[in-house]
């Protein structure tokens, strides 16, 4: 177990630098806004998902309507959908089903993709405690911003780079053991093409939606060559 | 009465967020068969939402502001071609935030 707790925590490093940097932020924005850490603790524990908690901000401070919230909210995460479908079998196998759901995460869900257990270890607690150690740092990360607010004494600006970092390791790797490079050109391309047309905000539903239709349509071509993930 | 309504909209959220994570459990989990369709998807979509991850990280460098976007593109190469050189994912992750952190704190 204390072996297993090693490597998890050795696989989360980059997300507990970029959770701790990105929390923070969100705690100390929350606590501007008149919320103390409690709410922090409160909306990182049953919300959990990065870029909807900074809108909640906004929401909290506004005068948004509770449905437009709710649309807008299925909207920002929609991308979420595509996420279980890997591992729609994996974790149904798993006594921990429920919660492994609630916690995918962009950077879980990457870390989940990417895993190869060791041998000698349970695959299954290795899966969970990635899941739970990820979001105990996010939740950490924010009650501190929320907490200690602007005390820092150096500039850590930048320092969220450590996720797009983590994003940019994971497609190498994926890249170096694919069979077929066409699902990350492919994604690659039509993510730049539906950013340039739709913006910042909207890209990520246009571009899934297309890279989908895509691999559906070269499916024939593709099947096999999937890579073992 | 204000605290309130903070606790609902937070409600809201987390409810909403929640049914985007269920929908493919709740549509290809149950005791039957997943379709064949979606198994496919599921193994062969990683690699394109990472690339959309990449991207998406990278959305708000802008091409025309001061910098041009070039403490963006700079971190970028140098993670992914220490990582395709040394394949350490630490090392890469390391070199590639601290390179970001002094082209934006120190040169730009």
């Amino acid at each position: 177990m204390k072996q297993t707790m090693k490597y998890v925590f050795y696989k989360t490093i980059p997300v507990l630098l970029g959770y701790l940097f990105l929390g923070f932020a969100f705690g100390l924005l929350l606590q501007e806004a008149g919320y103390s850490f409690w709410w922090a603790f409160l909306s990182s524990a049953i919300v959990y998902a990065g870029s909807i908690q900074f809108v909640l901000v906004d929401f909290l401070s506004g005068g948004t309507s509770l449905p437009v919230i709710a649309v807008m909210t299925l909207l920002i995460n929609s991308r979420h959908a595509f996420y279980g479908l890997s591992f729609v079998e994996k974790f149904r196998k798993m006594k921990t089903y429920p919660y492994m759901v609630f916690s995918l995460t962009d950077e879980t869900y990457s870390l989940l993709c990417s895993l190869k257990t060791p041998e000698g270890m349970d695959e299954k607690k290795v899966m969970f405690l990635i899941s739970l150690f990820d979001q105990l740092y996010w939740i950490a990360g924010s009650v501190l911003g929320a907490v200690l607010g602007q005390m820092l004494p150096f500039d850590m600006t930048g320092i969220d780079f450590a996720m797009t970092a983590l994003f940019i390791t994971i497609f190498v790797d994926q890249w170096r053991e694919a069979r077929s490079h066409l699902p990350a050109v492919i994604g690659l391309c039509s993510s730049v093409v539906c950013l340039l047309i739709f913006g910042g905000s909207n890209f990520i539903l246009p571009s899934l939606i297309i890279t989908v239709g895509l691999l559906m349509a070269l499916r024939g071509r593709l099947e096999g060559k999937v890579a073992n993930v | 009465m204000i605290k309130e309504r903070a606790f609902l909209i937070i409600l809201v959220v987390a409810v909403c967020t929640l049914l985007t994570r269920l929908i493919p459990f709740v549509l290809f989990g149950g005791k039957r068969e997943m379709p064949k369709a979606v198994g496919y998807l599921g193994q062969i979509l990683p690699p394109a939402i990472m690339a959309t991850l990449v991207v998406y990280c990278l959305k708000s460098a802008d091409l025309f502001s001061a910098s041009h976007g070039i403490p963006e593109f700079v971190s970028v190469a140098v993670t992914a071609l220490l990582h395709v050189w040394k394949k350490n994912v630490l090392l890469s992750i390391a070199a590639g935030t601290f390179c970001y952190m002094f082209l934006i704190q120190a040169v730009f």
